[in-house]
């Protein structure tokens, strides 16, 4: 057998275990076989790849494989779980990076003889070449937002969607250029084009607040996987072309499922500018913000809690900041143990990226048939005695279920409202970060607990032990 | 084979995966959707076999340059990162997923 077609096998093979792998995702009992899969499957594509170029400038590749193995283990082992968005982020934008990179090696090889590029190839190395250094750029801006080594808000200025608007048509300029004569441009095209594809990355985005991060973490990941297949046609690669599309798929999925769990489009979400004004919201009135609340004491709350019936815990992207997890954990264990039934209600864009909730409370041990979707906790709310809120804001605010004004109108949120008690636990009286005025807080049924989040879950759970 | 079928070929296997990503992905349960986006991080860091590709046609061709060789090289530790932090990081995760409360 010749070593094309055994290379061929061997990448049939990996293909068919990562898609074995992706669909073993589809319980939490058997995700870890899937995940092993797709291990063992990228394991022999790797080696056979190594075999068939065994020799070849072989130092460069085990360079960079060590190096970027090294990298990746110890960042995996080392990343805070509240972390993950941040993480994934970079993720996205290695992969986009890696596929730019390759577009501007494999143009320098295939055109350095001053050979033409065919259509195929001369097209795929513009795309991939834009797709990879947007997301390389875009994930880069989205890890400084989530490690809040920039700020969250959004970053605006005036005529600044006309300002990406002419970036983006000197993208497609110079790629149509590009693609026109067959690689035979200025020497400087194909590296003007990756630069102005990198800037457009930045500026896209800057304008797009930290409550919709985990919109772009999803379609920025769907980038890296569009980025990735095409590539493959680059070297006439099949596995590339559809590890990528299943990354893209996955992505596009994700971004659509966030966006539904928002109730905004992709366009509004990208060029929205969402929350930039920062809690100008006309909802409070003249008086601006919220008046009537009513503040209670840990042990107030704790009575209400320990002598419940259901209590449903609603946690939000303050639990992560706070790194609460394992104290939420602790308080259900009290109350559990005075029989008090303890549910979690996880709604799809609670956090900074899909599922970020879900991975906080399954790192502090809470088994995963407690976490509830939101379809299916919220008819439970009306027979729940306290809907325990921590550091959740818009994905409870009602006035998206009935104040039309309201920027969030049409979202479909947590009804925690409908619970016999409301108890908020939230720094303070500040508005969220979308910058909306939530008027659960007013409601004769909510009493707030201000304070940072674990420190007021600790107090809670020493309250309930004392009662 | 023409060129115009190789391409034919390549289009039908993307727009076929495509699809087949949809039907997979769309049964993942959303409490797996953060396993989920790293596991996909590590399946596109394939892309390190299309750097290793690309360094070892750019000393094939005797194109290589220090600063090429730079970009392929640091290409190749991108998507390493991708592959071996990517399932790591989902392994990680993952175990932590218990049916039962372990205590």
């Amino acid at each position: 057998m010749n070593a094309t077609l055994a290379g061929g096998f061997v990448d049939l093979i990996a293909i068919a275990l990562f898609i074995l792998g992706l669909h073993y995702l589809n319980t939490p009992a058997t995700a870890r076989f899937g995940n092993r899969l797709a291990m063992v499957g990228m394991a022999i594509a790797l080696v056979a790849a190594g075999w068939q170029i065994f020799g070849v400038a072989w130092w460069a590749i085990a360079l960079g494989v060590v190096v970027g193995g090294t990298i990746g283990i110890v960042a995996a082992l080392r990343v805070k779980m509240t972390a993950m968005p941040q993480m994934v982020a970079l993720y996205n934008g290695a992969g986009g990076g890696a596929a730019a990179l390759i577009a501007l090696v494999e143009y320098y090889v295939q055109g350095h003889n001053g050979a033409s590029l065919n259509d195929v190839v001369s097209v795929s190395l513009v795309l991939s070449a834009i797709i990879g250094a947007i997301s390389f750029a875009g994930s880069i801006i989205a890890f400084l937002k989530l490690q809040e080594l920039m700020t969250g808000r959004p970053i605006t200025y005036a005529g600044q969607q006309i300002v990406n608007g002419l970036i983006a048509l000197a993208v497609v300029a110079l790629g149509v250029w590009f693609v026109a004569t067959g690689g035979h441009t200025a020497p400087w095209d194909f590296g003007v084009l990756l630069v102005v594809a990198l800037a457009l990355g930045v500026l896209f985005v800057l304008p797009i607040g930290g409550a919709d991060m985990p919109v772009v973490i999803s379609l920025l990941n769907s980038f890296t996987g569009l980025a990735v297949a095409i590539a493959g046609f680059e070297i006439g690669s099949t596995l590339l072309i559809i590890c990528g599309a299943l990354v893209g798929a996955s992505g596009t999925l994700l971004t659509v499922l966030m966006g539904k769990a928002m109730n905004r489009s992709l366009t509004n979400v990208l060029f929205g500018a969402f929350g930039a004004q920062g809690g100008s919201e006309p909802a409070g009135g003249a008086s601006g913000g919220p008046q009537n609340v009513r503040v209670a004491s840990a042990d107030d709350v704790a009575v209400m809690l320990a002598y419940a019936h259901k209590v449903i815990i609603v946690p939000g992207y303050g639990m992560a900041v706070a790194q609460a997890q394992h104290s939420v954990k602790a308080l259900a264990d009290q109350l559990e143990k005075r029989g008090v039934t303890v549910k979690y209600a996880i709604h799809p864009v609670a956090g900074r990226m899909p599922g970020h909730m879900n991975v906080l409370l399954a790192e502090a041990n809470v088994p995963y048939p407690a976490l509830l979707d939101m379809e299916d906790v919220n008819p439970e709310f009306p027979t729940t005695d306290v809907a325990l809120v921590i550091g959740a804001n818009d994905v409870t605010n009602p006035a998206a279920r009935n104040v039309p004004s309201s920027p969030i109108y049409g979202m479909p949120i947590l009804d925690v409202d409908k619970a016999q008690n409301v108890i908020v636990l939230k720094r303070s009286m500040r508005s969220g970060f979308a910058g909306i005025e939530n008027p659960l807080y007013e409601m004769p049924n909510t009493s707030m607990l201000f304070g940072d989040a674990k420190a007021s879950v600790e107090a809670l759970t020493a309250a309930v032990k004392a009662l | 084979m023409t060129d115009v079928n190789v391409f034919l070929g390549l289009l039908t296997v993307l727009i076929l995966a495509v699809f087949v990503g949809f039907e997979v992905i769309s049964k993942v349960p959303t409490t797996l959707h953060t396993p989920l986006m790293s596991a996909t991080n590590a399946i596109h860091g394939v892309v390190v076999i299309g750097a290793m590709v690309a360094v070892s046609s750019l000393f094939a061709a005797g194109a290589n340059g220090p600063w090429l060789t730079v970009a392929a090289t640091v290409a190749v530790t991108l998507g390493a990162i991708n592959v071996f932090g990517g399932f790591a990081v989902t392994e990680r995760m993952l175990q932590m997923f218990r049916r039962k409360d372990s205590k």
